[in-house]
C-alpha cells in the first residue's frame, strides 16, 4: 500500500509562562492509502496537537519547531498558507472533538455545506442556477450518506434544531463533502452516549471503505480502536510509545504503558477484582529530561532506564520505545 | 408541551426570528415602536402632512398661541415662532433631519465600527494595538465638545453634522465588536471553518460577524437615541443645521428668548425629542431583552 501522510520527527512548542512545552516530541507516523489508523493517548498525550501541526492549524503561542510532514508526496510544512487553505478541506478534512459547538450556530446547515464546495470545487457550474441546484444535490446526498433523514428539509434547519449524534453526522457530512483522501476524526465520539458511538463509528468505517480514504481516529477508548482501526500509535507525553498492527498491539502490548492502559479496562472475565489503573501521574512537560518519560510509573523502571529510549523493533510491523521489550514478550 | 407539539415536525426557525417573537411579545416595546414608526411617517410624508409651509414667516402671527389658547388658530395649531412660523409643520419637517442625522451616523458608525472591530479582534498584534489605542484617545474627549470643534473646523451643514458625529460614535460599536471577535474566534466552529480550509475574510465574515451581531443591533439602535439628542444640542447652540431649515434642537433655542410670554414655541420641539428619544430607549431595551441571551429567560 502506497504511504498517503508520512511525518517525521514532529516537534511542536508551545510557550507558556512556566517554560517551553514540547507537546509534540519527535513523532513520526504513516498513513497508507484506505488504512484506518487509531491513535490513543491519554488527554495532554499530544495527539490532538500532533493532527492539529499536520493540518497547519497551530497557532501563537504554538509553533512547529521541527520535523517533516508529506501528504501525498507534497512537503505540507514548506507549503504557503494560502496552499495549505486549499489542502485542509479538500484533500484532509478534520473533524472537531465537540460536536455540539463546532457548527455555527448562526447558520442553517444547508450553507454551511454548501461554503465548503464552494471554497474547493472547481467542477462546480458557473451558472448561478445550476450551480445551487449541484451544491443542493450534494449536500441532499452528504447528509443522506450520514443518515440524516429527510435531509431537503434537513439543509433548511440551524445546528440547534439537531441532536448531538445528528450534529456529529453533520460535521462528518461538511467533511466528507468534498471528498477528501484523508479524514482526520478527533474524538468523534466523546459527547455521545454508546449507542450513537457506535453508529458514528460504523459511518466512518463504511465510508471510508466506500470512498476508499484514510482514516486516523484519534480518541482515548483503546474499545473503538479495537473494532475499527487497522494500526494503532499509543501516545504518552507527546511521544509515540508503541505502534503497530491493532490485534497485535491490542493482543499483545509491548510497552508498559500500553499494558497499563489495557489493564485498567474494566471486563466482563475480570468481574470482581478491583480495576488496577496506571500509579501516578502524567510528568509535568515543562523541561523534561531526555531519558524514558514513563519511568517514573514503570512497573519494570531500573536504573538504566534514565536514557533516551529510540523507538525499538517489537516485532513484525511494530515497534515500541522501551529498553525493556524481552520481558514484555 | 402538548402531544401536537411534541409531534409536529420542527420548523425551520433561526434564533433570529425566535428573537424578533420575544420582542413582538414585549408590548411597552411595540407601543415604543409605533411611536418611532408616527415619526418616520412624519419625516417621510412631512410636505403631504405638514398644515403649513414650515419657511413662511408671517409676522402678523408672530408668537400666536397654540389652537386651543385665547387667540389661537386651529390652522396653526400648536401655535407660532418668533417669526410667525407654525410650530406644528416645524415639528414635522424638524423629524426628517432628526431621523436622517440619527440613521445616517449610526449606519456609518456602525460600519466602520464593525470593520475595525473584527480587524482588531481577529488579527490582533499591532492591529489591535493600533486600533484599540485610537479608541482609547476618542473616548477622552468629551463627545459634545469633540463635535463642536469638529464642527468649528468643517463649518455648517447636513453631512458636516453626520461626520462631526460618526467620528467618534464609530469607537462605541468598535469595542463591542472586538469585545465579541475574542470570544468567539476561540470557539470551536471557527477553530472547525478553519480546518476546512476557511480564510481570514470567511472567518470573520461568515463565522464571527453572524453571532455577534444581535450586541451589535442592540448597542446602535441605543446609541442612536443619543446620536439624535446630540444633533440637537448642537442644533441647539446654532452649530448644526442652518436656518431656515427646522431643526428641533434651533427651535428650542429660537424659543428660549420668549420663554415666558410664550412658552409653546421652546416647549413642543422640545416634546418631540423627548418623545423619540423616549421611545428608541424603551424600543432598544427591548432589543436587549429580546436578543441578549443574558437577559431572556
Amino acid at each position: 500500500m502506497s504511504v498517503l501522510l508520512e511525518v517525521t520527527n514532529l516537534r511542536t512548542e508551545f510557550a507558556t509562562r512556566a517554560g517551553l512545552v514540547r507537546a509534540v516530541d519527535g513523532v513520526s507516523l504513516r498513513v497508507a492509502r484506505g488504512e484506518c489508523l487509531g491513535v490513543v493517548g491519554e488527554s495532554g498525550s499530544g495527539k490532538s496537537v500532533t493532527f492539529s501541526s499536520v493540518m497547519g492549524l497551530v497557532r501563537s503561542p504554538g509553533r512547529v519547531a521541527a520535523g517533516t510532514i508529506h501528504f501525498d508526496g507534497r512537503d505540507l510544512r514548506g507549503l504557503a498558507p494560502e496552499e495549505m487553505r486549499a489542502i485542509r478541506g479538500r484533500d484532509i478534512a478534520m473533524t472537531m472533538q465537540d460536536a455540539l459547538t463546532a457548527l455555527n450556530p448562526a447558520l442553517t446547515v444547508g450553507e454551511q455545506m454548501a461554503e465548503v464546495m464552494i471554497a474547493h470545487d472547481d467542477t462546480l457550474p458557473s451558472a448561478r442556477g445550476a450551480r445551487r441546484s449541484a451544491i443542493r444535490d450534494r449536500s441532499v446526498e452528504m447528509l443522506g450518506l450520514v443518515g440524516i433523514p429527510a435531509p431537503e428539509t434537513r439543509l433548511r434547519q440551524y445546528p440547534h434544531e439537531f441532536s448531538g449524534g445528528m450534529r456529529q453526522r453533520i460535521m462528518i457530512a461538511i467533511a466528507l463533502t468534498c471528498r477528501p483522501q484523508l479524514l482526520i476524526a478527533d474524538e468523534p465520539t466523546t459527547a455521545l452516549d454508546v449507542t450513537i458511538q457506535a453508529q458514528v463509528l460504523e459511518l466512518i468505517s463504511d465510508i471510508r471503505a466506500r470512498l476508499g480514504m484514510s482514516v486516523v481516529l484519534i480518541t482515548h477508548d483503546l474499545g473503538v480502536v479495537a473494532e475499527h482501526c487497522d494500526r494503532v500509535m499509543v501516545m504518552y507525553a507527546g511521544q509515540v510509545v508503541e505502534e503497530g498492527p491493532t490485534d497485535q498491539v491490542i493482543g499483545a502490548p509491548r510497552h508498559p504503558y500500553t499494558r497499563g492502559l489495557l489493564a485498567s479496562i474494566p471486563r466482563p472475565a475480570l468481574r470482581g477484582q478491583p480495576i488496577r489503573p496506571i500509579v501516578g501521574q502524567v510528568p509535568d512537560l515543562v523541561g523534561l529530561p531526555p531519558q524514558c518519560r514513563f519511568h517514573s510509573r514503570c512497573p519494570l523502571a531500573r536504573q538504566g532506564c534514565l536514557v533516551q529510549v529510540p523507538m525499538l523493533p517489537a516485532g513484525p510491523g511494530r515497534q515500541a520505545r522501551c529498553l525493556r521489550l524481552e520481558e514484555t514478550s | 408541551m402538548t402531544d401536537a407539539a411534541i409531534l409536529s415536525v420542527p420548523q425551520a426557525e433561526s434564533l433570529f426570528r425566535r428573537n424578533l417573537r420575544d420582542f413582538r411579545r414585549n408590548r411597552l416595546a411595540m407601543a415604543s415602536l409605533i411611536v418611532i414608526l408616527v415619526f418616520v411617517v412624519m419625516a417621510v410624508a412631512a410636505p403631504l402632512i405638514a398644515p403649513q409651509d414650515p419657511n413662511e414667516t408671517d409676522l402678523l402671527r408672530r408668537l400666536q398661541p397654540p389652537g386651543w389658547a385665547p387667540g389661537g388658530d386651529w390652522a396653526y395649531a400648536l401655535g407660532c415662532d418668533g417669526l410667525g412660523r407654525d410650530i406644528l409643520s416645524r415639528i414635522i419637517y424638524g423629524a426628517r433631519i432628526s431621523i436622517f442625522i440619527g440613521l445616517a451616523v449610526i449606519f456609518l458608525a456602525t460600519g466602520v465600527g464593525i470593520l475595525a472591530g473584527l480587524a482588531a479582534g481577529y488579527f490582533r498584534g499591532w492591529v489591535d494595538v493600533v486600533i484599540s489605542r485610537v479608541v482609547d484617545i476618542l473616548l477622552g474627549f468629551p463627545y459634545l465638545i469633540f463635535a463642536i470643534g469638529l464642527m468649528a473646523m468643517m463649518g455648517p451643514g447636513l453631512m458636516n453634522i453626520v461626520l462631526a458625529l460618526a467620528y467618534k460614535e464609530w469607537v462605541i460599536p468598535c469595542r463591542v465588536v472586538r469585545g465579541e471577535t475574542l470570544a468567539v474566534r476561540e470557539l470551536e466552529y471557527v477553530e472547525a471553518a478553519r480546518a476546512l480550509g476557511a480564510g481570514p475574510r470567511h472567518i470573520m465574515w461568515r463565522e464571527i460577524l453572524p453571532n455577534i451581531l444581535s450586541p451589535v443591533i442592540v448597542i446602535s439602535t441605543i446609541r442612536m437615541a443619543n446620536v439624535i439628542i446630540l444633533e440637537a444640542s448642537l442644533s441647539f447652540l446654532g452649530l448644526g443645521v442652518q436656518p431656515p431649515t427646522a431643526s428641533w434642537g434651533s427651535m428650542v433655542s429660537d424659543g428660549r428668548a420668549f420663554i415666558l410670554e410664550a412658552w409653546w414655541v421652546s416647549t413642543f420641539p422640545g416634546i418631540a425629542i423627548l418623545l423619540l428619544v423616549l421611545a428608541i430607549n424603551v424600543a432598544s431595551q427591548g432589543l436587549r431583552d429580546a436578543f441578549d441571551p443574558r437577559f431572556s429567560e
